[in-house]
């Protein structure tokens, strides 16, 4: 008998929906929006770190033929910037100009010739002030302040003692400390940053594509720099091809090019190169740390002291959040009383940075899992029994407020510790061969949104018409990370039905309910509850009609996806049938699901900005790292890594794993090579020969261990799995260096000039000791 | 100055005047309306343009267009018979070698370019040919599995690469 059953197309390996048009070239990006009439928009950088501006002279460049608009700061009095508090930015540089390559002109042209020629006849005459490239030069006492409104270079002071610190430290077997220093990188997604606007000067209205994760904030600072009311306004979000927290604000290129195209009165597009995509920025500050801890024989950590500064750049962006999340993420993995942060985001003429992948906790965690390595070497301690001591128990609120409902660390750490043998080969291995080991975690989306509106913190539509097909509307945008397959699947799993009956529609502001964006690792947990919701209310649509046809109580009715039926007995209605009775009230059907997280969730108050870290479940991350070190030539090879990672349930398998891969390589490429050098305020490294990521031939297998903790609150128990991951790669390579050498590396990249370099330092160390061990043996 | 060129894109022969210093990538993109072929970088960085030139892959940003006449040109857009997809295509869409999409144009003309010349590569010889290719959010791990997935295909009689 051929039963019909529900389907359940969560939990299973689920290629990407939009994996067609990628494979094929059909899938449209920004840059490939290409239109016959549109002109081609260039921008004018500074090629000074720090200037007061007396004139910008683009009279030649307005005398070109061809050129059809040149914009400079005088034609915008407004300010940008992602966070209600810190709008600091203006489109094209008024005043001042902050950092090298600054927009401060921008032209539209009819062709690129045209355009790079009268970018090229722009002139600007400043007074010079002194760059400041390092957080140390901007705080020194007779720095010259950035921005008026932020004497001393401070962009945000963090300070919070929790418990008592040094009662903590008496109590300890061992106290150490030790001083970190992480590069800062960049995220370099394979898409630059792009954007094509057009202006309709009848109506005035404006039209922007967007290579963005955030159309609504896009949305939103093109109205505050347009001086536009929001309704004359549309965002269209493309293919993004890639962001790791790049596109979680508004960039200059979208309101450049808006502007170009209001003053135009037509279309203008912008592609912006490589060089100017990584100068754009918003990467992970250069961070350095100062750490100690306080740990007893028996691996309980009983105090931590973390001070760190970040060299912010030139503007806010996300900083005063970054500074907060690598203070507030110290808790939510192990248990921890009495913790002391100091943190200080600096304000430096350097690219502003910005919110990558890890937001604020990667370069901390690096710290901690380092710091706490070597001391569990130096009381003879297994590092895995070192967290094993200090598991939290969920549910719990940690010290700072913090709520954790699921907790999947310590199977996270079982399965790295069976799979890579651990046991068996840690310390047993071949000379040049070690083996590390970390732990790491993130928020499933921020429980308090940037821009709070009083709003749900999700909402997503369903339509059901006619042709029997569901349209799930939302604002979340898939950016390569899975988003729109994982929301289909969400739908489809609560109706029982194959998510072929059901599409997806996003990225068009006309269409779709807003959507904070695809941040802090939100949408599967926070726009996920909102489509669950919307395809329950669908559901009870369903069910109430099919019990209208088949004359029974809606209670009664047995969904089994393509059938709806009044007990085992009746043969019931085909999902047709039962969609054109729910049609008879209202025509084609919409509701409307909608997600908020609860209070509990939003953090304490205990220090200021205390609901930075505040979410509605942590993921968990464990990772082995094995390394090969020749020490002839500094080179650091990782042979493998084994991952296991809590996502609460995987949704998508497939999604799951593609995800901690990418995060676990993503961290390789911070650990091993990546770094933004300056030189006198110049990016030198604004290519990706010079910014160096990971190919493919250095490159590891990755094994991923799902674990699966069953949030309460998740959708179908999930949590995050795009971000935990990354974190605990870093202090894995470095410990496991440390296993292979006897030497630990607490700055970052540890490439292998620095490798061999210590490895030398090493050698004549141990001579020197070998050398006075013989003197004060003949003594 | 410009020049008249005859080239097969794609299976299809075509004459048109381009100037002398335009690139084959902005040819193809902007003039041969074929988005398919990505912009990654400002010159030979990242492989995202990777086209097949008389079978062997190539880079699109670092070839002038000028330079290909006679040649036959193949983009991402060639893959694939009567709009099915490839091996290549089927691999990096089942096995999640493709994620945000963006270098995976130039991902699947390399791997084209591989297994029309070594139908069953290692993975060493995967890894070789992919090594100018950059991908930013994989970690390349299913990259590989793409790769060996089609080459399964190809084994069992499955569609040209």
């Amino acid at each position: 008998m051929n039963e019909i059953a529900p389907l359940h197309p969560i939990g299973g390996y689920v290629p990407l929906l939009d994996g067609p048009e990628k494979v094929s070239g059909r899938a449209k990006y920004t840059a490939d929006v290409i239109e016959p009439d549109a002109l081609v928009g260039r921008i004018y950088r500074s090629p000074y770190a720090h200037a007061e501006i007396l004139d910008v002279d683009t009279s030649q460049a307005e005398k070109l033929p061809g050129v059809k608009a040149v914009l400079t700061g005088a034609d915008c009095a407004r300010t940008f910037g992602v966070l209600p508090i810190a709008r600091t930015e203006h489109p094209l540089a008024r005043g001042k100009v902050r950092y090298k390559g600054e927009p401060v002109a921008a032209v539209a042209a009819i062709d690129a010739a045209t355009a790079e020629r009268a970018i090229r006849l722009i002139r600007m005459r400043v007074r010079e002030l002194p760059g400041y490239f390092t957080a140390r030069a901007a705080l020194a006492a007779d720095a010259i302040a950035l921005h008026d409104k932020k004497p001393g270079n401070i962009e945000r002071d963090v300070n919070f003692e929790l418990g008592n610190v040094e009662a903590g430290f008496a109590e300890a077997d061992l106290v150490r400390a030790a001083t970190y220093n992480c590069a800062e990188v960049c995220q370099n997604q394979m898409e630059m940053h792009a954007a094509v606007a057009r202006y309709d000067a009848v109506r005035d209205r404006i039209c922007v594509h967007a290579s963005t994760q955030v159309p609504y904030y896009v949305h939103l600072m093109l109205a505050q720099i347009l001086d536009m009311d929001m309704s004359k306004i549309r965002v269209l979000k493309p293919f993004v091809g890639g962001g790791f927290g790049c596109r979680t604000e508004c960039l200059n290129v979208e309101l450049i090019t808006a502007l170009l195209a209001r003053k135009t009165g037509g279309a203008v597009r912008t592609v912006i190169s490589r060089e100017e995509t990584f100068i754009t920025h918003r990467g992970r500050p250069e961070t350095d740390i100062h750490l100690k801890i306080g740990l007893r024989q028996d691996g309980r950590i009983t105090a931590v002291d973390c001070e760190c500064v970040q060299r912010g750049g030139a503007h806010s962006g996300y900083g005063v959040v970054t500074i907060l999340y690598a203070g507030s993420m110290l808790y939510a993995i192990y248990d921890l009383n009495n913790v002391r942060y100091a943190g200080r985001r600096v304000l430096t003429n350097t690219p502003p940075c910005g919110a990558f992948r890890g937001h604020g906790t990667v370069d901390v965690r690096f710290a901690f899992e380092s710091l706490l390595d070597q001391m569990a070497g130096e009381l003879g301690l297994d590092p895995m029994a070192v967290r094993r001591a200090n598991y939290l128990t969920a549910p719990t609120f940690t010290a700072n407020d913090l709520m954790v409902n699921s907790y999947g660390l310590p199977d996270c750490v079982d399965w790295v510790e069976r799979e890579s043998g651990w046991r068996t080969r840690k310390g047993r291995l071949a000379k040049g061969k070690g083996l590390g080991f970390a732990c790491s975690h993130y928020i499933s989306g921020a429980s308090k949104p940037v821009n709070w509106t009083g709003e749900p913190h999700a909402t997503v539509k369903l339509k059901l018409d006619f042709d029997g097909s569901i349209v799930v509307l939302t604002g979340a945008a898939d950016i390569g990370q899975g988003s729109s397959t994982v929301l289909v699947q969400a739908v489809a799993e609560v109706l029982g039905l194959d998510i072929a009956r059901v599409r997806i529609l996003t990225g068009d502001s006309d269409v779709v309910p807003k959507d904070n964006g695809s941040y802090s690792s939100r949408v599967t947990f926070i726009v996920g509850n909102a489509a669950i919701d919307a395809a329950n209310k669908l559901k009870a649509l369903l069910l109430a009609a099919a019990a209208r046809r088949l004359e029974a109580e809606p209670g009664d009715i047995e969904c089994l996806g393509e059938l709806y039926r009044a007990g085992a007995q009746d043969k019931g209605l085909s999902f047709e049938e039962v969609v054109g009775e729910a049609l008879k009230d209202s025509g084609t059907i919409t509701v409307t699901g909608t997600y908020s997280t609860i209070p509990e969730s939003h953090g304490g108050k205990k220090y200021r900005g205390a609901a930075i870290g505040g979410t509605m479940g942590y993921s968990y991350s464990a990772q082995v790292v094995e390394v090969s070190v020749d020490e002839e030539t500094g080179q650091v090879t990782v042979d493998k890594v084994w991952v296991a990672h809590d996502c609460g349930r995987a949704l998508n398998r497939l999604s799951v794993e593609g995800q901690v891969q990418g995060s676990v390589w993503m961290g390789m490429g911070q650990a091993m090579s990546e770094e933004a050098r300056y030189h006198d305020g110049l990016l030198v490294t604004a290519n990706m020969l010079d910014y160096r990521v990971p190919t493919i031939r250095d490159s590891p297998p990755i094994a991923v261990g799902i674990v699966e903790s069953n949030d309460p609150h998740g959708p179908f128990g999930a949590k995050e799995a795009g971000e935990g991951s990354l974190a605990a790669f870093l202090p894995a390579l470095t410990n496991a260096i440390a296993d292979a050498t006897r030497v630990r590396f607490n700055d970052l990249p540890v490439t292998p000039d620095r490798v061999f370099a210590a490895i030398e330092r090493r050698a004549r160390q141990a001579e020197l000791d070998g050398n006075g061990k013989r003197r004060a043996g003949g003594a | 100055m410009a020049r008249l060129i005859e080239l097969t894109l794609n299976g299809r022969r075509r004459i048109d005047a381009v100037p002398d210093n335009l690139l084959l990538l902005d040819y193809l993109r902007e003039q041969a309306g074929l988005t398919g072929t990505k912009t990654g970088c400002d010159g030979g960085e990242c492989g995202a343009c990777t086209v097949l030139i008389d079978d062997l892959p190539r880079l699109a940003c670092l070839t002038l267009a000028a330079a290909v006449s006679g040649r036959r040109i193949d983009t991402i857009e060639a893959l694939g018979k009567a709009g099915a997809l490839s091996a290549v295509q089927r691999g990096f869409h089942e096995k999640l070698g493709s994620q945000c999409g963006y270098c995976t144009p130039g991902f699947i003309m390399a791997c084209a370019g591989l297994l029309r010349r070594n139908p069953q590569p290692s993975v060493e010889e995967i890894r070789a040919a992919l090594g100018s290719n950059i991908c930013r959010c994989t970690g390349y791990v299913k990259i590989i599995e793409a790769v060996e997935f089609a080459s399964d295909l190809l084994a069992q009689g499955g569609t040209a690469p």
